[in-house]
C-alpha cells in the first residue's frame, strides 16, 4: 500500500538526514568539542527512541486505517480500547520519557561545569560583530578567537546593545549574550581546526552577517600567538603599508578602530590589530583577501546594507595605502 | 463505500416531546458569570504586574532603586487603606437589599461607599503629587506608577460604574428581577478592594522588610 | 423523557417561515455592520482569518523564494525582518486563534443545542475588534513601517534606542488590541457553555471539540492577560519613557521574555486543543463508531491546557538560567507528551475498530497524525535542556514549530473546512478537488518543512535574510523553497475547490456525514433560529442513539417556554442550569445593532491615536467607545 511505502520513505528521509548531517560541513552532529559531543551522544539516544516511536505509532495508524477500510460495520478485536490507551498512551511513552529524562540529567550535569583552570576570553556581542579579549594579555580582537586544544575554556559573554546569542555548532549549544547579564560558556575543544560560529538571537538587520571563526590550535601553538600578540605589532615593514597607517591615521578610520600601538584607538568597530591573520571580513560576510578588504572599505554598505560602518570617500590610491597597511596587520 | 464522493444525507427525524421539567432556580445569571470571568483576566493583569514587581526587586541589588526611599507607611496610609477596604461593607448591605427591593438602602450604601471610594482616590492622587520619582526615573518608579496607578484608575472606574448603578436605581430599571447592574458593580468593588490587599502589601510594606 | 406527544400541526403564525422573519437580519450592507448571528460572525471570522492566513502564507512564499539560494536579493535585509515578523505575528494571531473562534462560534451553540451565544452583542464586538486589528496591523504596510522585530520582539532590540519607527508600536498596540477580541471571545465560549447547553446536554455528553474550546477559552482567561501586560509595558517604554526593559536603569529583559513566554507557551496550545478537537469529531464520524476513550480525550485537554502553564521557560533555555532552575521546566515539558500520546491511542483504537472512510477530512486528518507525530517528537527533543541549546534558535526549532503550527493546526483546520463547510454555505465540496489538494499539500509540506531539520543540524540560524554557499545549506533550502510552492498550491486547489462549491456546488443534505452531534439535526445550511424547538438530550452522540429525536414543545411556564416555537418566535433561547442542565429561564437574543461596531470603533480609533501620539484622536476614539458602551448596558438592562 502507498501508505507503507510512505512510512518507509520517511524512515529513510531521516536516515539519509542522519547521513547528510554526519558528515556535512558544520554539523553539530560533527563535534569537535566536549559540548557539542555529550549533545549528538544524547541525539543518538533521542533519535533510536524517536524511530521506534514514529514507525510504531505510524504502522498502528496505518494498520487501523487499512483494517477499518476492510469493514463493513464496526467490530471488536483482541485489543481493548482500555489496553491501547493505557499501554500505547501512557505506560509506554511514560517509560520512553523517563529514559529520556536520564540522559537529560546526565548530560546536563555533565556540561558547562567551573573550572578555576579555565582559561577566559571576554567576548562582547556588538552590532553586528564581535569584539574578542584576553584578560590580562591585552590582547583585543574581534571575529575570531584563538584557543587552545585540551585545557579547559570559559567565555563570559557581556552585550551593551541588544541581545545576541554565541553558536559554535560543533563546538557547543547555545548562549545569549544579555545586557545587564553576563553568562558563562565553558567547554573544551577536543580537536585543532577551524570552526564556524554564529549569532542566534535575532539583532537586527545584520544579524544573518555576524559570523566569527574558532581558530583551535594546540596548546603550544595558542601560547605562541598569544606571545606573539600580547605585543603591540611592529611598524609597517613595507612602505606602501607605512604610507597607508599614516592615511588610516588621518582620514575617519582611527576614530573608530583601534590598531593597538599606534593612535587609532577608536572602539565603534572592530580592534584592527590582526586583520591581516583573520579568517574573514566583517563577521563572516566576505572572505579575507587584499581584493575584498578593498572593496569592503570602499563600499562596507554594499555587502553588509544597515552595518555601523560609513563608506568614507577614499581615492584609489589612499585605498591601496589602507588595504597594503591593514592586510600587513597579522 | 460510495458515501464518500455522492453523500447521501440522513434527515434526523424528530418527534416533539412535552418540555422538561424546569430546575429551581438557583446559581448566578450569565451576566454575573460573564463579569466574574472579565474580572479573573483582570486579576491575572495584576498578577503579572506584581510578579514583575518582584521580578525587579529581585533582579536588583537595593529596593527601591536609586536611592529612592521605600514608600511611607505612616497613619495616613492606613486610614486610607482602611478607608478604601471599609467601603466593601455598604456593598454587602446593598446586596442583601436589593434582594428585598429595599432601593433607598442601596441608594444610601452605594453613595456610603463611593463617598469612601473616592476619598481613597484623592489620597491617591495626592500621594503621587508628593512623589520624588517620575515613572521615567528608573525601573521602580515604573512599575510604582502602574502598579498604584492602575489600580487607581479601577478605583475611578468603580466610581462611574457605582454612579451608572445609581442612574439606574433613580430611574427605575432596577428590580427585584432585573439587578444583575448591582449584583455585577459589588463583585467588581469587592474585587478593587481585594487588589489594593495585594498592591498595598507589595509595593507599600514589602519594600519595609527585607 | 416524560410523555411523548403527537407532532402537531403547527400554527401558522410559528411556522418555520415565520420565526425566519423574526430572526432575520436586515438585508444588505446594514445586516452585515448590525449582525449578533454567532453563525454569520463565526462564519465571517473564519473568511476573515482565512484573508490573514493567505495574506501572511504570500509573505511566506516570497521569504522562501529570498532564501532559496544563497545570496538572493528578493528581498532588502529590512524587508526580510518586516515579512518574517509580519508572517509570524498574523500567522499566530489573524489566522489561528481567530479562524479557531470563528469555528466555535458557529459550531459551540450548536453542537450544545442553543440558538445562540450567551453575549451575542460582545460576539459581534470581539468580531470587529478583530477585524480593526487586522486592518491595524496591516496598515503598517501602508505607512511603511511594519513591525520588524520578530514576532516575540525582545527587548532591548525593540525598545525606541533600536527601533525608532513606528514599526514596533504596530506590533505592541495591535497585540493588545486583539488581546481584548479575543479575551471577551473567551468569556462567551465560557459562559455560553454554562449557562446555554440543552436540556440533558451534561458535562460527559459535551462533544470534544466543546471541551476543546472551553479549554481553549480557560486558557485564553489566564494568559492573555500577561501578554498584554508584556505588550502593554514594552509600549509604555516605547510612548512614555518608563523603564521596565531597559538594563541601566534596573529594568530586565528576561524580564520581558518571561511575560511573553508565560502567554506564549499556553498560546501555541490555545492553538493545538481546539484543532485536536476537531480531529476527535472527524475520526469517530469516519469510523462509524464513538470516540475510544472519550474520558481520556477529555481528561488530556484539560490536563494539556493545565500542564501547558508550566513550561514556558522551554523558549529560554539559553538565557543563562543556571540548570537547575531550567531542569524542572525540562522536565514538565517531557510530560506534556503523555496527553497527546493518550488522544493517539484514543484515535488509533476508535479507527482500529471502526468502518474507516477516507472523505477528504479524514485524510486531513490522518494527515494530520503522520505530521504532528513527527512534531510532537521533535517537540519533545528540543525540550530536552543540552539538546536544545544546540538546536534553539536555529531551522530545527523551525522545523518544529511548523510541524506543529502549520501541520498540526491548518491541517485539521482544513479537514474542519471540508466537514462542516457544508453545514455552514448549504453546498458541498467536491472530493475529487479536495482529495487532490490534500495530497498536494501533505506532499509539499513535508519538501519544504523536513529539510529544515536538517538545516538546524547544519548550523543555519533562524531569521537570517540570507546565507553564504559553501556551508552546505543550499540545495536544502531549494528544496524547502520548492515544497513551500508545492504547498501553496495545495491550498489554492482548496481555495478553488470552496469557489466553486459556493457557487456551483452540490446542495449539502442536512447530516451528509450521517454525524452524531447536533449541528447536523438542522437544514444546511442552518436556519437564523438554528433550533425552532430545542433538541432534548439523552446521549452523547443523539443524533446515532435517539432515533427518533426528541425536540421540546414550549412548557406553559416562562421557566419553560423558550424551549419550544414561542420561545423561538420571541427570539429567546433557554438558560439551563446545574449538571443536567435543565430548563432555567431564558435570554433575550437581542436585536441586531450598531454598537458592538461602534465600540470596536471607539477602540480602534483610540488606539491609532495612541500610535501617532495625539491626545485629540485618542479622546475622540474613548468617547466613541464610551457612548457605545453605557448604551449598549443600558439595553442590557432592559432587556436582562
Ligand atoms: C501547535 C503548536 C505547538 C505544539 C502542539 C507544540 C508541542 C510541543 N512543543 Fe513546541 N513550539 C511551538 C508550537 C507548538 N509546540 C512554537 C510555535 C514554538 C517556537 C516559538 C518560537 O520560538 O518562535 C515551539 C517551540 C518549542 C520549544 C522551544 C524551542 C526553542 O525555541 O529552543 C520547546 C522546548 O521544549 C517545545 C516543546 C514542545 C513539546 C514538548 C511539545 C509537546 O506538546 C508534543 C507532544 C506530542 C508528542 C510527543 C507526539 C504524540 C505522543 C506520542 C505518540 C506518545 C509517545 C511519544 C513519546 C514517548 C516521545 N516547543
Ligand atoms: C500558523 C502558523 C504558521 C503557518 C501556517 C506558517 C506557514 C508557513 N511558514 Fe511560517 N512561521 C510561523 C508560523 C506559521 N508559518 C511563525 C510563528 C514563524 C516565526 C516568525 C519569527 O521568527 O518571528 C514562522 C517563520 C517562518 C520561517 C522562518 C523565517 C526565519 O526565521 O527567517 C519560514 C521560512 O521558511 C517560514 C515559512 C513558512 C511557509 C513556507 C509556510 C507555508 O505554509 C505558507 C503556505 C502559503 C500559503 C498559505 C499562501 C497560499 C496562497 C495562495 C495559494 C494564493 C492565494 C492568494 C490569494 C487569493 C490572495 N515561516
Ligand atoms: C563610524 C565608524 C567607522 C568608521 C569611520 C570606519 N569603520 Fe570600519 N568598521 C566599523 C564597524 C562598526 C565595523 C563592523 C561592521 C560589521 O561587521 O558589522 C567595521 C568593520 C571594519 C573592518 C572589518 C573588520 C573585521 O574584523 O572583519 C575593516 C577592515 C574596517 N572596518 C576598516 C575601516 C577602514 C579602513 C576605515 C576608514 C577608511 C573604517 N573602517 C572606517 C566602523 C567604522
Ligand atoms: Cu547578533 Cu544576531
Ligand atoms: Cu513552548
Amino acid at each position: 500500500m502507498s501508505r507503507h511505502r510512505r512510512v518507509l520513505g520517511v524512515a529513510g528521509v531521516f536516515a539519509a538526514t542522519v547521513a547528510l548531517a554526519g558528515c556535512g560541513g558544520a554539523s553539530m552532529l560533527d563535534p569537535k568539542g566536549s559540548e557539542a559531543r555529550h549533545i549528538a551522544g544524547a541525539w543518538w539516544v533521542m533519535f533510536g527512541l524517536a524511530m521506534f516511536v514514529y514507525v510504531v505509532v505510524a504502522v498502528f495508524i496505518v494498520g487501523a486505517v487499512l483494517r477499518g477500510r476492510r469493514r463493513r460495520r464496526p467490530e471488536g478485536s483482541g485489543i481493548s480500547d482500555g489496553a491501547f490507551v493505557w499501554v500505547g498512551g501512557i505506560i509506554v511513552p511514560a517509560l520512553i520519557l523517563f529514559v529520556i529524562a536520564v540522559v537529560t540529567v546526565d548530560t546536563t550535569a555533565a556540561l558547562r561545569k567551573p573550572d578555576r583552570r579555565a582559561l577566559r576570553v571576554d567576548v562582547r556581542g556588538q552590532d553586528w560583530w564581535w569584539e574578542v579579549r584576553y584578560p590580562g594579555t591585552g590582547i583585543r580582537t574581534a571575529n575570531e578567537l584563538h584557543l587552545p586544544v585540551g585545557r579547559p575554556i570559559e567565555v563570559r559573554l557581556t552585550s551593551d546593545n541588544v541581545i545576541h546569542s554565541f553558536w559554535v555548532p560543533q563546538i557547543g549549544g547555545k548562549v545569549d549574550v544579555i545586557p545587564g547579564q553576563p553568562n558563562y560558556f565553558r567547554f573544551t575543544i577536543e580537536k585543532a581546526g577551524l570552526y564556524r560560529g554564529v549569532c542566534a538571537e535575532f539583532c537586527g538587520v545584520q544579524h544573518a552577517n555576524m559570523a566569527f571563526y574558532v581558530r583551535a590550535e594546540s596548546p603550544g601553538l595558542f601560547d605562541r600567538w598569544e606571545a606573539a600578540h600580547a605585543q603591540p605589532p611592529s611598524e609597517p615593514a613595507d612602505e606602501l603599508a607605512a604610507q597607508g597607517a599614516l592615511v588610516f591615521q588621518r582620514v575617519a578610520c582611527a576614530g573608530c578602530h583601534t590598531v593597538r600601538g599606534t593612535q587609532a584607538v577608536g572602539t565603534k568597530g572592530p580592534d584592527l590589530t590582526d586583520v591581516g591573520s583573520r579568517h574573514a571580513l566583517a563577521a563572516g560576510t566576505l572572505e579575507n583577501s587584499a581584493a575584498s578588504l578593498r572593496r569592503w572599505i570602499a563600499d562596507p554598505q554594499h555587502y553588509k546594507p544597515g552595518a555601523l560602518m560609513p563608506q568614507v570617500p577614499l581615492s584609489g590610491d589612499d585605498l591601496t595605502k589602507i588595504v597594503a597597511y591593514l592586510t600587513s596587520l597579522k | 463505500m460510495s458515501t464518500a464522493l455522492d453523500p447521501v444525507g440522513t434527515v434526523p427525524r424528530t418527534i416533539s416531546v412535552a418540555a422538561p421539567p424546569p430546575a429551581r432556580h438557583e446559581g448566578y445569571g450569565r451576566g454575573f458569570w460573564g463579569v466574574a470571568i472579565l474580572i479573573a483576566t483582570e486579576g491575572m493583569l495584576f498578577l503579572a504586574l506584581v510578579a514583575t514587581y518582584f521580578f525587579l526587586r529581585a533582579a536588583s541589588t537595593s529596593w527601591p532603586l536609586g536611592g529612592i526611599e521605600p514608600p511611607e507607611i505612616g497613619v495616613r496610609a492606613w486610614v486610607f487603606t482602611a478607608l478604601l477596604l471599609g467601603s466593601s461593607v455598604p456593598i454587602f448591605w446593598a446586596d442583601a437589599a436589593v434582594k428585598q427591593g429595599d432601593y433607598r438602602v442601596v441608594r444610601v450604601a452605594l453613595t456610603i461607599s463611593s463617598l469612601m471610594g473616592a476619598a481613597f482616590l484623592v489620597n491617591t492622587v495626592l500621594d503621587f503629587r508628593d512623589l520624588t520619582f517620575g515613572w521615567d526615573t528608573n525601573a521602580y518608579g515604573s512599575i510604582y506608577y502602574v502598579i498604584v496607578g492602575l489600580h487607581a484608575t479601577h478605583v475611578g472606574a468603580g466610581l462611574v460604574i457605582s454612579a451608572v448603578v445609581q442612574i439606574k436605581l433613580w430611574m427605575g430599571l432596577i428590580d427585584a428581577e432585573h439587578h444583575t447592574a448591582v449584583e455585577v458593580f459589588s463583585l467588581y468593588w469587592h474585587f478593587v478592594d481585594a487588589v489594593w490587599i495585594v498592591v498595598f502589601a507589595s509595593v507599600f510594606i514589602s519594600p519595609h522588610l527585607r | 423523557m416524560a410523555t411523548i406527544t403527537r407532532p402537531e400541526i403547527v400554527d401558522d403564525v410559528l411556522s418555520d417561515e415565520r420565526l425566519e422573519e423574526i430572526w432575520k437580519d436586515p438585508p444588505g450592507f446594514i445586516g452585515f455592520l448590525k449582525t449578533v448571528d454567532h453563525k454569520r460572525i463565526g462564519i465571517r471570522y473564519i473568511y476573515t482569518a482565512f484573508v490573514f492566513f493567505f495574506a501572511s502564507g504570500l509573505l511566506a512564499l516570497v521569504m522562501r523564494l529570498q532564501l532559496a539560494g544563497p545570496n538572493m536579493g528578493v528581498l532588502s535585509p529590512e524587508a526580510y525582518n518586516e515579512f518574517f515578523t509580519m508572517h509570524g505575528t498574523s500567522m499566530i494571531f489573524l489566522f489561528n486563534t481567530p479562524v479557531l473562534a470563528g469555528f466555535g462560534n458557529y459550531l459551540l451553540p450548536m453542537q450544545i443545542g442553543t440558538r445562540d451565544m450567551a453575549f451575542p452583542r460582545l460576539n459581534a464586538f470581539s468580531y470587529w475588534v478583530f477585524v480593526f486589528a487586522g486592518i491595524f496591523l496591516y496598515a503598517s504596510f501602508l505607512v511603511g513601517s511594519p513591525p520588524n522585530g520578530g514576532w516575540f520582539a525582545y527587548t532591548p532590540l525593540t525598545d525606541r534606542v533600536y527601533s525608532a519607527g513606528q514599526n514596533l508600536d504596530f506590533w505592541g498596540l495591535a497585540v493588545v488590541f486583539i488581546g481584548i477580541s479575543t479575551t471577551v471571545g473567551a468569556v462567551n465560549f465560557l459562559v455560553t457553555t454554562i449557562k446555554l447547553r440543552a436540556p440533558g446536554m451534561t458535562l460527559n455528553r459535551l462533544p470534544v471539540f466543546v471541551w476543546s474550546m472551553l479549554v481553549f477559552s480557560f486558557m485564553v482567561v489566564f494568559s492573555v492577560p500577561v501578554v498584554t501586560t508584556a505588550a502593554g509595558l514594552l509600549e509604555l517604554d516605547r510612548l512614555f519613557g518608563t523603564q521596565f526593559f531597559v538594563p541601566a536603569l534596573g529594568g530586565s529583559t528576561l524580564l520581558y521574555q518571561h511575560l511573553f513566554w508565560f502567554w506564549g507557551h499556553p498560546e501555541v496550545y490555545i492553538l493545538f486543543v481546539p484543532a485536536q478537537g476537531m480531529v476527535s469529531m472527524i475520526v469517530p464520524v469516519f469510523s462509524r463508531r464513538a470516540l475510544a476513550g472519550y474520558v481520556w480525550v477529555v481528561a488530556s485537554l484539560v490536563a494539556i491546557g493545565f500542564i501547558s502553564f508550566g513550561v514556558w521557560v522551554h523558549h529560554m533555555f539559553a538565557t543563562g538560567i543556571p540548570p537547575l532552575a531550567i531542569s524542572f521546566f525540562s522536565a514538565v515539558g517531557l510530560v506534556i507528551a503523555i496527553p497527546s500520546g493518550i488522544q493517539f491511542f484514543a484515535w488509533i483504537a476508535t479507527m482500529w475498530k471502526g468502518v474507516v472512510e477516507l472523505t477528504t477530512p479524514m485524510l486531513f486528518a490522518l494527515g494530520f497524525m503522520l505530521i504532528f507525530l513527527l512534531g510532537g517528537i521533535t517537540g519533545v527533543m528540543v525540550s530536552v535542556l543540552p539538546f536544545d541549546w544546540q538546536v534553539t534558535d536555529s531551522y530545527f526549532v523551525v522545523a518544529h514549530f511548523h510541524y506543529v503550527l502549520n501541520g498540526a493546526v491548518v491541517f485539521p483546520i482544513f479537514g474542519a473546512v471540508y466537514y462542516w463547510m457544508p453545514k455552514m454555505i448549504g453546498r458541498m465540496l467536491s472530493e475529487r478537488l479536495g482529495k487532490a489538494s490534500f495530497w498536494t499539500m501533505f506532499v509539499g509540506f513535508n519538501l519544504a518543512f523536513f529539510p529544515m531539520h536538517i538545516l538546524g543540524f547544519l548550523g543555519m540560524p533562524r531569521r537570517v535574510y540570507t546565507y553564504q554557499s559553501g556551508l552546505g545549506w543550499d540545495a536544502l533550502n531549494l528544496l524547502a523553497t520548492i515544497g513551500a510552492f508545492v504547498f501553496a498550491f495545495g491550498v489554492l486547489l482548496s481555495l478553488v475547490n470552496f469557489v466553486w462549491a459556493r457557487w456551483r456546488g452540490a446542495p449539502a443534505p442536512p447530516n451528509p456525514w450521517q454525524a452524531d452531534t447536533l449541528e447536523w439535526m438542522t437544514a444546511s445550511p442552518t436556519p437564523e433560529y438554528n433550533f425552532a424547538q430545542i433538541p432534548v438530550v439523552e446521549s452523547r452522540h443523539p443524533l446515532w442513539d435517539q432515533d427518533p429525536m426528541p425536540v421540546s414543545e414550549s412548557g406553559g411556564d416562562p421557566e419553560t417556554r423558550a424551549l419550544g416555537r414561542e420561545g423561538a418566535a420571541r427570539k429567546e433561547t433557554p438558560l439551563t442550569s446545574g449538571m443536567r442542565a435543565e430548563p432555567a429561564g431564558a435570554m433575550t437574543v437581542p436585536e441586531p445593532t450598531y454598537l458592538p461596531f461602534v465600540l470596536a470603533l471607539g477602540i480602534a480609533v483610540l488606539v491609532a491615536g495612541l500610535l501617532v501620539q495625539a491626545v485629540l484622536i485618542g479622546v475622540l476614539g474613548l468617547v466613541l467607545g464610551a457612548v457605545g458602551l453605557v448604551r449598549w448596558t443600558w439595553r442590557t438592562a432592559e432587556t436582562p
